[in-house]
């Protein structure tokens, strides 16, 4: 019988081998590759398991990883540029294709931004709107990212089952902006029209049948031993790494950190709900798992307390020179004619100014800095894009790991390939 | 008898006093102070209540690492830079903004420094920070501002054989040899 056939034989190969390893990573325990040379493997830039197109070239020991460098850029549609071109309206449709799975958030967050500028106060009305749609956007975006977090330990049926609400949810956003994945959806000043009673209707029976689906995926997923064998101390990083790196929103939280721009600095009526900020204690690939999930049930929350206490009034602001007038007004309405062409040909000037206004998106921390030295369009406009900021931890949370590791710890971190190249 | 419609600078003084915003940046300006000397900063500014000064790029980076040490405040958290350009200023052509944060006591600091378009340097902040890594990369990647002592300074977005640098205002986004669109009314 040969050595190696045996347990214990295998056992001190792998001791007589790891006794042998002079200059490998610290926290390359592997002995599969007996010269120790290293195998340079490219992760992507098309590959399924990357949900999205970009590039790690990594350096692999045998099944670890000793070492990566990604590639970005690869969908870099440079919309900071464009922005300086376009009055801020048309910026809108840009913000869009950032974070495609929660764009909602990144619509409103942009129209706050020049609400700000401007000085126009949105009517409490449109802000609960903007609330109900903002976490309707945060629950598609944690859906979309912890069920594709289960395709990638092996377990497809509950992102079908979860991908079947996002539908409804779409179908929603249909509903009140007529779009459904890009939806430019509410206007600089309020929304762009009013909730449909069959928006409402969708709106009260979805949050009637969605809990038992997401009960049932928690079911599936949370005590499940062998998904918590492939993500439980998978991928982690501290909370003080993570705040060095720039961490914001559920991953931080993952961390420990319970920083949530709703809280600290809250926007759109947002003090007036009732909700939790759920926090992890490591920061691994389950916590990040748990605190989307937990996200899921307290943004419920948010939009139950919004539904219940819609307040009746305008669902725009009273801001003529950037709110387009109503359409049949321009026919008839002479001043509405006016300024229906001043807003389309973009004669308008903006106050000069800068100002800094963040949302908490679907990843984290999205901040919008806007420079206008009074003219029609934006000066300078930079988008503080969460996914660009954490993804360069990646590398670092990585190494050490297995190759199967490294594709769970990126689909939760829910990189979107729109945000980090924008 | 004073004129009740006009405020007096008393009870403008006590207004400030009461908004606690406008309080926490005047307790961040008087500690930047207190740290850096206040010959260290120009035009501060605090527009929609974000405080905001300017200062030299000699200075930059003992003043990030100074708050970031600093116990009082906790301006640790680096939200984001960027770069910009304009070309109409002399010698000050190029900027950096730096947008810190102090996630304990919920005070924003926004840091500018300005250099002539010539010598486009700044120190790098990847030994504070490892975010500012990338966003250094970015800044180099859209205006080239080097960042003196950073470790893998190339372009980030772009294409690796670009040999311009995008964002900086001379480079129109659309072709500029085109007659047929006038800059009458489409854009600037």
């Amino acid at each position: 019988m040969a050595v190696n056939d045996t347990l214990e034989g295998t056992r001190k190969i792998v001791e007589e081998a790891e006794e042998q390893r002079p200059n490998l990573h610290p926290l390359a325990p592997t002995v599969n590759d007996f010269n120790q040379e290293l195998t340079t493997l490219n992760l992507g830039p098309t590959h399924p398991a990357t949900h999205g197109i970009f590039q790690n070239i990594l350096q692999m020991d045998g099944e670890r990883i000793v070492s990566g460098v990604p590639t970005i850029g690869y969908i870099h549609r440079a919309f900071e540029k464009i922005a300086e071109r376009r009055p801020f309206y048309q910026i809108t449709p840009l913000t869009d294709r950032m974070n495609y799975c929660s764009s909602p958030i990144n619509n409103m967050g942009w129209h706050m931004t020049v609400e700000k500028l401007l000085g126009v106060t949105v009517p409490k009305r449109a802000q609960y709107m903007r609330v109900i749609l903002m976490e309707l956007a945060r629950i598609t975006d944690h859906l979309i990212c912890n069920g594709i977090l289960g395709v990638d330990t092996g377990a497809f049926t509950g992102f079908l089952y979860l991908m079947d609400e996002r539908e409804k949810v779409y179908e929603i956003y249909e509903e009140v902006s007529g779009a459904r994945l890009t939806t430019n959806m509410g206007r600089v000043g309020g929304m762009e029209r009013d909730f449909t009673p069959v928006a409402i209707q969708k709106l009260r029976a979805w949050l009637k049948s969605f809990p038992a689906v997401m009960r049932e995926f928690e079911k599936m997923f949370n005590r499940n031993r062998i998904f918590m064998d492939r993500v439980v101390d998978v991928g982690g990083i501290s909370a003080e790494r993570a705040l060095n790196y720039g961490f914001t929103g559920p991953n931080l939280r993952a961390a420990g950190v319970d920083y949530d721009v709703r809280v600290m600095n809250p926007y759109s009526s947002y003090q007036d709900f009732d909700f939790e900020i759920p926090v992890g204690t490591k920061g691994d690939t389950y916590d990040r798992f748990m605190v989307r999930n937990e996200e899921i049930w307290q943004s419920l929350r948010i939009i139950e307390q919004a539904l219940e206490n819609l307040p009746e009034g305008p669902y725009h602001a009273d801001a003529p020179h950037f709110y387009l007038p109503p359409k049949q007004a321009v026919y008839k309405n002479m001043e509405a004619l006016i300024y229906h062409f001043k807003i389309i040909m973009g004669e308008i000037d903006a106050p000069v100014g800068e100002v800094y206004h963040s949302v908490e998106g679907g990843n984290g921390e999205l901040g919008f800095y806007l420079v206008s030295d009074g003219g029609r369009t934006p000066y300078r406009l930079h988008f503080r894009r969460p996914c660009f900021i954490y993804y360069q931890a990646y590398t670092e949370m990585v190494v050490g790991q297995t190759l199967s590791d490294a594709i769970v710890t990126l689909s939760s971190m829910n990189v979107i390939a729109g945000e980090l190249d924008a | 008898m004073a004129d009740p419609t006009v405020e007096s600078p008393d009870a403008q003084e006590t207004a400030a006093e009461l908004d606690p915003a406008a309080q926490k940046n005047k307790q961040l300006l008087d500690l930047l102070y207190r740290l850096f000397g206040q010959d260290a900063f120009t035009d501060v500014e605090e527009p929609y209540g974000f405080l905001t000064v300017t200062t030299a790029r000699e200075r930059i980076h003992d003043i990030i690492a100074g708050l970031q040490q600093d116990q009082e405040l906790q301006l640790n958290f680096l939200t984001t830079m960027c770069g910009m350009h304009w070309p109409e200023r002399k010698d000050q052509e190029l900027g950096m903004v730096y947008m810190l944060h102090s996630l304990v006591h919920n005070i924003r600091l926004r840091l500018k420094i300005f250099f002539p378009i010539g010598d486009p340097h700044v120190p790098t902040m990847t030994d504070l920070y490892s975010t500012a890594n990338w966003m250094e990369r970015e800044a180099f990647d859209f205006f080239g501002i080097i960042a003196v002592g950073h470790p893998n300074l190339i372009r980030i977005l772009n294409v690796e054989d670009m040999d311009y640098h995008p964002m900086r205002k001379q480079y129109a986004l659309e072709d500029g040899t085109r007659e047929d669109k006038t800059d009458l009314f489409f854009g600037r």
